[in-house]
C-alpha cells in the first residue's frame, strides 16, 4: 500500500489548509524556476523516464506526446489544454484536484507549457463543474496575484497565461480535439486525424491536451526525480493514480494508490469492501463506463494497472472503479450505459449515429428479455460494426460495455430472454 | 435525449446587463483576435443566469451579434450543449444523474422523489419552484447517488435527504450543498484511510 | 510524388492527393456520401473505408493523405463487412418511400445499396421520423430521409457564402435546418438539391411532377444572364420539366443560379403563341401573313432614318445577325443591342472578361467597380468567392454595399474613388504590387450617361496598375451582339435615340427583338412591333407581335460575357404558331421583298463567321486585342447601382414565372424582417 510520504495529492480531500498558501506548505510552487530552469529536454527527458501514461483513459505515454510538439512552428503559438471535462461515468477524480489541489495543477500547467513552447494554456473544465469552476478561478487569481502567473511567471522568465474555460454539457468534449472544437466556440464534434493536434490543434496551432492528473502529477515528478515515480508500480505501469471507487461498495471513495495495487486490496482497503462482502461481488467495470465489464472471478486478483486489465481484455481506463454486487441487474446496468452513449454521440458519423441508438434499444429488449437469442449475436454483430469504423473512440466506448457483458454474463442474458419467453428458447424467433 | 426544441413563447428581445455586458468583454479578452467565437459557451450561460435559467431565443442572436457569428453557428451550439436549457425551468432545476453509479446506488428512487413532490419530467411545477430532469453523470460518481440543484452538487443521497433538501429549499431555506451523510467530500465515510499523517486545516492529523 | 498501390495497381499521385484520389487514379471506385470534390472533407458518412496496410482498424479514404508506399485494398472482406455495415446504419432509420421519393431513379443511397448492401434488415426498432423544416419557395425538405451527410451545410458555407444551413441537436436528434426556417436567401440555394446524395432535399417546384427516367435530356446553355452557365434542359413530351447544372469547369464548374434553374414555369406562361395586330386599340389574333403585311405596310419604303431597332437580352446571335441584315438592306442604321443604353462597342478587349472565368483563380487583387457580380452573376461571384477561400486575396469594390459573399475594401460609392485611383492612390498600390490584378467594371456603371467616361477611366486605370480589365454584362445577348455590329452606324441612333425619336415623331417604326426593358410610354405614336416570347411590356405596347421561341425551343448561338461562344439547342418546340427567331426575320424579309441570303440556320451561321470568325470556335475563347486608349470623358459624381433591383426578375421570362415571383416576395419579406429586427 502507497504511503502518505508517496502521495501527490496530499489535499485530495480537502481537508487541508486552503488557498495557495496551504498549497506552498504542501511543497507546491517549491522550485518552480528552477525546474524551468534545466530546460526544455530535460523536462520532456524526464517526464519520459518517470514512465507516466496519461491519466485521461488512453494511457498515452505524457513525455513522449510533449516531445511531438514542433519545435519551431514558424511564428505559430503553441497551446496547452488541459481536459478538465472529466465525464465518463464513474471518474470524479479531476473534480477533486481542481476544487482541492489546484496549484498541483497550476504549476504543472507552466511547466509543461514551458516545456513545449506554449505561453498560453486554456483549462477546459466540464459545465457542470460549476464550483470546481469557481474554485480554480479563484486559485488562477490568487497565483496570478503571487506572481506565479503571467510575466515572468513564478520568476522563471516564462511568459505565462493560463484561462480558465468551460463547456456546456457534452461527454463527448472529452475527446481531444472535440474539446479543441468546443474551444473555439463550436460543437463538440471530433476532428479527423490527421492532422493531428501536435501539428494542427487549437486555432489551427500547435496544440497538447492532457488531462488534468498528467498536468499536476508533472511539478511532483519533476521535483522528486523521474526515478522515485518509476519505481512505483510496475515498468510501463508506474507511478500513484487516483482511484474513483463506485458501486456497491461500503465506503465509495477516491483515493490516490500505487498503480498495479490489486483490485481486492483497493476496494477492501479504502472502500471497505464489497457490500455484503467479497464474495458477494457479481463484476466490476474498472476504468469507467467505457471499458468491458470483468467477473468476479477475475477480479479476484487483478492488478489495477494498464498492462495487466489490457490482459483480461478491460482496460484501466480512468480508473473508475464501479462495483456490482450480486444484487445488480448486470444487464439494466449496461443498457443504462448504452443510454449514456446514445445521449453523448456527437451525431456526426454515420455508425455512432445511427449504431449507439440501435445498440441501445436492443440492450433495452435484452433487459426486459423480449428478444431472442439469436438477437444477441446480432448485437454483437453491430457492436463490431460500431467499433472501428467511427471518427473518435466513442463508438468503440459504446461497442465495449455490451461486449464484455456477452463475453461473460452472456448467459445471464440468455436466461432473461428465455424467462421473458416461459421457458421455451425460441432461436429464431423471426 | 429527445429533440430539443426552442420554447414556443419568447421574450421579444434579450440585452446583456452593463454588468454582464462588461464580464462578457472580459471572457472575450481571453482568447486570441478575431477567435471571439471562442466565448460563446461562456456568454450563452452568463445569458441563461440572467434569463433566469434558460436561454431564450433573442438571447441566442443577441450573443451570436456580440460575437460576430452566424446564428445558424450559434443555434448549433445552443443546442447541441444539453446545459442549455431551451426551455424554462423552475426557480431549483434539479438535474438527477442516472448513469449507473448513481443507479446503482438509488437514482431510481431519487427519480420516484422528483415525480412525487416535482411532478412530471421536464415540466416546472405549479409554484414555480422547481422542475427536473434525468441527466447523465455528472463526475460525482464516489458520493452516488447525487443530484445538481442550480449551481451546486447535493450528493450521498437516499429517499429521506434528498426530500430533507427539496424540503428546505421549497421553505426558502439555504440549504447545505455537497454530501449530505455527514462526509467532507471523496473520502471514505469514517476514518481515513490515506493522507492519515497529512496535517488538516484544523492543523491535527486524522 | 507518393506512389500508392490499390488492390494491386501502382498509381503515382500528387502530393497531397487522399487515398480516395489514389484508389480513383487507380481506375477503383469507392462508393461515398458525405465526400465532393468541390466541399471541404467532413469524413462523416464512412462510406469509404478502405483497408490499409499496418493500420489496424479502416481508414476513411477521403480523408486520409496518400502516403508514399501505402497499400490500399478495397476488395477485402474487412472492406466489405464495413461498407454493408455502414449502409445498414444508413438505411436503419432511412424511410422506404423511394416509390414516392422524387430522387428515386437518381439517388445515391439507393444505388449504392444496390452496389454494396445486402438484401434485408436485421432493424426491428421504430424507425426515426424528423420533423419537415421549410427553406424557402425552392428547397422541398422530407428531413426524415436525411443522412447527415451535411453537404448542404458545407455548401452553404463554403461555395455559396451564405452559412445559413446548419446540423441542431446532436446524435441521432441531429437535424439539419435554417435558422427559425428561415428561406435560404443565396442565389445558389438550390445547388444544395443536386448534392443531397438522397431524397431529403428535392427541388419544391419540381415536386411530384416527373421521373427522371421518363425525361428527355438536352444539354444547352443560359441565358439568364452572362455567364454561359451550361444546363441540361429536362422535357417530356414539348414540355421543359426541370433544368439542371452541366459541368464546365471554365464556366459554371457544376453550379447554376437559381434563376436558372426555376425559371422553367415563366416558358409556360404569358406566352406569345401566334401573331397579334392591334385594331382600334386592341390587339387581335392574326396571320402570319397578316401580320407581315402591317408590317410591310410600315416598312415598305420607310426612309432609313425613321425607322429604328433594339435588341433584347435573350437573343442569339442568329436572330441579331438577320435583324442587322434586314435594317442594313431597308437602310438604316438605326439599331442597337444595348437596350439599358450602356456605352459599349469598338475593341472586343473593352468589353469582354478578358480574365475568363476559370482566370480569376489566379487573380490575387480585384477592383470591382460599379458592380454587384453576387446578384448579376451569381455563378461568377462562387469564382470569386472560391478564390477567397484559397487565401491572400485583397478585393476593394467602388460602389454600392452589398453582401457579396467575401470581405472586400469598400473604397467609396462613386466616380470620385475612380478618379482617386487613377492618381495612384491607396487600392491602385495593391493593384500594382499584385502579381495579377484584375478589374471587374459593371454593366450599370457603363449604362450611365457618362458611360463611355467611365469606361474609359477604368480602362486607363488597368493600364496604368497592370491590372486585367473585364466588363462584368448581365445580358446573354450583349457580347454577340457588339460582336456582331448591333450597334448604330454612322450617323444612327441608339437606343436614346431611337426612343427620344419615336417620342418626337421623328422614327416612325420601331423593332423591339425581344427588348422589354426600355421606357413604352415614349414610344409616342410609332408603329411597334414586337418580336419576342412573353406578353411583357414589349407585347403591351405593340402594334404588331410576331411570336418568337425562348432559348428552350431554338438552336442559338451565345456569347458570354468572357467571349465564349456557345451553342444551345432546342429542347422542346415553341408553342403555337411561334417559330424560331432568325426564321422569322428571314420570312419578314421577304415579305418586304429584301430577302435575306440564308434560307437554313446552317447558312446564317456560316454568314456569321464570314463577318466574326470567332463564332465558329464553339466553346471556345478567342482572346480580345490589346487595350485601346479610349478618349477620356466628363464623370458625374452619381453613385454607381446595380442595373439588377431584383435578381429574380431581371427578363421576360422570369417575370412570367410564379416560382421567380414567390422567390422575389421572399426576399422583399426577408428584408422587412431583418430590417425591422
Amino acid at each position: 500500500m502507497l504511503e502518505d510520504k508517496d502521495r501527490i495529492f496530499t489535499n485530495l480531500y480537502g481537508l487541508g489548509e486552503k488557498g495557495l498558501s496551504g498549497a506552498r506548505k504542501r511543497g507546491d510552487w517549491d522550485g518552480t524556476a528552477a525546474i524551468i530552469a534545466k530546460g526544455r529536454d530535460w523536462i520532456i527527458d524526464e517526464m519520459k523516464k518517470s514512465g507516466l501514461r496519461g491519466r485521461g483513459g488512453a494511457g498515452f505515454p505524457t513525455g513522449l506526446k510533449w516531445s511531438f510538439m514542433p519545435k519551431d512552428s514558424g511564428g505559430r503559438p503553441h497551446y496547452l489544454v488541459v481536459n478538465a471535462d472529466e465525464s465518463e461515468p464513474g471518474t470524479c477524480k479531476d473534480r477533486e484536484i481542481m476544487r482541492h489541489d489546484p496549484q498541483k495543477l497550476i504549476e504543472g500547467c507552466l511547466i509543461a507549457s514551458f516545456a513545449m513552447g506554449a505561453h498560453v494554456c486554456y483549462i477546459y473544465v466540464r459545465g457542470e463543474f460549476i464550483r470546481e469552476r469557481e474554485a480554480l478561478q479563484a486559485a488562477v487569481d490568487e497565483a496570478y496575484a503571487a506572481g506565479l502567473l503571467g510575466k515572468n511567471a513564478a520568476g522563471s522568465g516564462w511568459d505565462f497565461d493560463l484561462y480558465v474555460h468551460h463547456g456546456a454539457g457534452a461527454y463527448i468534449c472529452g475527446e481531444e480535439t472535440a474539446l479543441l472544437e468546443s474551444l473555439e466556440g463550436k460543437k463538440g464534434m471530433p476532428r479527423l486525424k490527421p492532422p493531428f493536434p501536435a501539428n494542427m490543434g487549437l486555432y489551427g496551432a500547435p496544440t497538447t491536451v492532457n488531462n488534468v492528473e498528467s498536468i499536476a502529477v508533472a511539478p511532483t515528478i519533476l521535483r522528486r526525480g523521474a526515478d522515485w515515480f518509476a519505481g512505483l508500480g510496475r515498468p510501463n505501469n508506474t507511478g500513484t493514480k487516483i482511484f474513483s471507487i463506485s458501486g456497491h461498495v461500503n465506503r465509495p471513495c477516491n483515493v490516490e494508490e500505487e498503480m498495479g495495487i490489486s483490485l481486492r486490496e483497493l476496494i477492501d482497503k479504502h472502500a471497505g469492501g464489497v457490500r455484503g462482502g467479497w464474495d458477494n461481488l457479481l463484476a466490476v467495470i474498472p476504468g469507467g463506463s467505457s471499458v468491458p465489464m470483468i467477473p468476479k472471478a477475475v477480479c479476484d486478483d487483478i492488478l489495477m494497472d494498464f498492462d495487466s486489465l489490457k490482459a483480461a481484455q478491460t482496460g484501466l481506463g480512468t480508473a473508475a472503479v464501479i462495483v456490482m454486487d450480486k444484487s445488480t441487474d448486470l444487464i439494466k446496468a449496461i443498457a443504462r450505459i448504452s443510454a449514456f452513449y446514445k445521449h453523448e454521440s456527437c451525431g456526426q458519423c454515420t455508425p455512432c449515429r445511427e449504431g449507439t441508438g440501435w445498440m441501445w434499444r436492443m440492450m433495452e429488449h435484452m433487459a426486459s428479455g423480449e428478444a431472442t437469442i439469436a438477437e444477441i449475436d446480432m448485437l454483437l454483430d453491430v457492436t463490431k460494426r460500431v467499433e472501428g469504423h467511427t471518427i473518435c473512440a466513442l463508438g468503440d466506448a459504446a461497442a465495449w460495455p455490451i461486449q464484455g457483458l456477452m463475453r461473460h454474463f452472456r448467459h445471464v442474458v440468455e436466461e432473461r430472454i428465455v424467462s421473458h419467453q416461459g421457458g421455451h428458447a425460441q432461436v429464431a424467433a423471426e | 435525449m429527445s429533440v430539443r426544441r426552442l420554447a414556443a413563447n419568447q421574450p421579444d428581445s434579450f440585452e446583456f446587463t452593463p454588468e454582464n455586458a462588461e464580464w462578457a468583454n472580459g471572457q472575450i479578452a481571453k482568447y486570441p483576435m478575431g477567435r471571439q467565437a471562442s466565448a460563446i459557451i461562456p456568454l450563452f450561460w452568463r445569458a441563461q443566469k440572467q434569463a433566469g435559467g434558460w436561454l431564450p431565443e433573442p438571447a441566442i442572436r443577441y450573443v451570436a451579434d456580440l460575437l460576430g457569428m452566424d446564428y445558424i453557428r450559434a443555434l448549433e451550439v445552443a443546442t447541441f450543449y444539453t446545459m442549455f436549457n431551451l426551455q424554462p425551468v423552475g426557480e431549483h432545476f434539479v438535474q438527477l444523474c442516472g448513469t449507473t453509479p448513481c443507479w446503482l446506488r438509488g437514482a431510481d428512487e431519487l427519480k420516484e422523489v422528483c415525480r412525487k413532490h416535482i411532478g412530471p419530467e421536464g415540466q416546472v411545477s405549479a409554484d414555480g419552484k422547481f422542475s427536473w430532469l434525468e441527466v447523465e453523470c455528472l463526475g460525482a460518481c464516489a458520493n452516488a447517488p447525487m443530484v445538481q440543484i442550480n449551481d451546486d452538487f447535493y450528493e450521498d443521497l437516499d429517499i429521506a435527504r434528498f426530500e430533507k433538501v427539496l424540503d428546505g429549499l421549497r421553505a426558502g431555506r439555504e440549504m447545505t450543498p455537497g454530501p449530505q451523510n455527514g462526509r467532507h467530500s471523496s473520502e471514505p465515510l469514517g476514518p481515513l484511510t490515506s493522507l492519515t499523517s497529512i496535517p488538516t486545516s484544523s492543523g491535527e492529523s486524522k | 510524388m507518393p506512389k500508392v498501390t490499390v488492390d494491386g495497381i501502382e498509381v503515382e499521385v500528387e502530393a497531397g492527393a487522399t487515398l480516395l484520389q489514389a484508389c480513383e487514379a487507380a481506375g477503383v471506385e469507392i462508393p461515398r456520401f458525405c465526400y465532393h470534390e468541390r466541399l471541404s472533407i467532413a469524413g462523416n458518412c464512412r462510406m469509404c473505408l478502405v483497408e490499409v496496410e499496418k493500420s489496424p482498424k479502416p481508414v476513411a479514404s477521403c480523408a486520409m493523405p496518400a502516403a508514399d508506399g501505402a497499400i490500399v485494398r478495397t476488395t477485402t472482406e474487412q472492406v466489405k463487412r464495413a461498407r454493408e455495415g455502414v449502409m445498414e446504419f444508413l438505411l436503419i432509420n432511412h424511410p422506404l418511400d423511394c416509390p414516392i421519393c422524387d430522387q428515386g431513379g437518381e439517388c445515391d443511397l439507393q444505388d449504392q445499396a444496390m452496389g454494396y448492401g445486402t438484401d434485408g434488415s436485421r432493424y426491428r426498432e421504430n424507425k426515426r421520423a424528423v420533423e419537415e423544416k421549410y427553406m424557402g419557395p425552392l428547397v422541398k425538405t422530407v428531413m426524415t430521409r436525411c443522412i447527415q451527410c451535411t453537404r448542404c451545410i458545407r455548401f452553404a458555407t463554403e461555395v455559396a457564402g451564405t452559412p445559413e444551413i446548419g446540423a441542431i441537436g446532436r446524435g441521432e436528434d441531429m437535424e439539419i435546418t435554417t435558422y427559425l426556417e428561415h428561406t435560404l436567401t443565396s442565389e445558389l440555394s438550390a445547388n444544395v438539391v443536386d448534392l443531397c446524395p438522397v431524397g431529403a432535399l428535392t427541388f419544391r417546384p419540381f415536386a411530384f411532377t416527373a421521373r427522371p427516367w421518363e425525361l428527355r435530356k438536352t444539354e444547352s446553355v443560359d441565358v439568364m444572364d452572362a455567364v454561359g452557365s451550361n444546363i441540361r434542359v429536362d422535357t417530356r413530351g414539348s414540355e421543359v420539366m426541370r433544368i439542371l447544372p452541366r459541368l464546365n469547369e471554365d464556366v459554371n464548374e457544376e453550379w447554376i443560379s437559381d434563376k436558372t434553374r426555376f425559371v422553367w414555369d415563366g416558358l409556360k406562361t404569358q406566352r406569345l403563341d401566334r401573331p397579334y395586330i392591334r385594331e382600334n386599340g386592341k390587339l387581335r389574333e392574326a396571320s402570319w401573313g397578316e401580320a407581315f403585311a402591317a408590317i410591310a405596310a410600315k416598312l415598305k419604303g420607310a426612309k432609313g432614318e425613321r425607322i429604328g431597332a433594339i435588341v433584347g437580352d435573350l437573343a442569339a446571335a442568329e436572330e441579331m445577325k438577320a435583324l442587322k441584315d434586314l435594317w442594313g438592306k431597308l437602310g438604316s442604321a438605326n439599331i442597337d443591342c444595348r437596350q439599358d443604353g450602356a456605352k459599349q462597342g469598338g475593341e472586343r478587349s473593352t468589353y469582354l472578361f478578358n480574365t475568363t472565368i476559370a482566370g480569376i483563380e489566379q487573380a490575387d487583387a480585384i477592383l470591382i467597380i460599379g458592380a454587384d457580380p453576387r446578384r448579376e452573376a451569381p455563378v461568377l461571384n462562387a469564382r470569386i468567392r472560391k478564390r477567397y477561400r484559397m487565401g491572400g486575396l485583397k478585393v476593394g469594390v467602388i460602389g454600392p454595399r452589398h453582401d457579396m459573399t467575401y470581405p472586400y475594401e469598400h473604397l467609396g460609392a462613386g466616380t470620385q474613388t475612380l478618379k482617386e485611383l487613377a492618381g495612384g492612390a491607396g487600392f491602385a498600390e495593391a493593384l500594382k504590387a499584385a502579381k495579377k490584378a484584375i478589374i471587374i467594371l459593371g454593366e450599370g456603371a457603363v449604362a450611365r450617361k457618362d458611360g463611355a467616361a467611365i469606361l474609359a477611366a477604368t480602362v486607363a486605370l488597368a493600364k496604368a496598375t497592370g491590372a486585367e480589365f473585364n466588363m462584368l454584362h448581365t445580358a446573354a445577348s450583349r457580347v454577340g451582339g457588339l460582336d456582331l455590329g448591333l450597334v448604330p452606324g454612322a450617323s444612327g441612333r441608339d437606343v436614346a435615340g431611337i426612343v427620344e425619336g419615336a417620342s418626337k415623331g421623328e422614327i416612325d417604326v420601331v423593332y423591339l427583338l425581344g427588348a422589354d426593358e426600355i421606357d413604352m410610354d415614349r414610344l409616342g405614336s410609332a408603329f411597334v412591333i414586337y418580336q419576342g416570347t412573353h406578353g411583357d411590356a414589349g407585347a403591351h405596347r405593340a402594334d404588331v407581335i410576331l411570336p418568337g421561341a425562348a432559348y428552350t425551343e431554338k438552336s442559338g448561338l451565345y456569347v458570354s460575357t468572357e467571349g465564349r461562344v456557345q451553342r444551345g439547342q432546342r429542347a422542346a418546340f415553341p408553342p403555337g404558331d411561334a417559330r424560331e427567331d432568325w426564321a422569322i426575320l428571314r420570312a419578314l424579309s421577304d415579305a418586304l421583298g429584301v430577302t435575306l441570303p440564308y434560307d437554313k440556320i446552317e447558312q446564317l451561321r456560316e454568314a456569321i463567321a464570314a463577318e466574326a470568325p470567332h463564332f465558329a470556335e464553339i466553346d471556345m475563347i478567342v482572346a480580345a486585342g490589346a487595350l485601346p486608349d479610349l478618349p477620356a470623358g466628363e464623370l458625374d459624381a452619381a453613385a454607381f447601382e446595380t442595373p439588377v433591383k431584383d435578381f429574380y426578375l431581371t427578363n421576360p421570362i422570369a417575370r412570367a414565372s410564379k416560382v421567380m415571383a414567390e422567390c422575389s416576395a421572399q426576399v422583399a419579406t426577408t428584408k422587412r424582417v431583418q430590417a425591422a429586427e
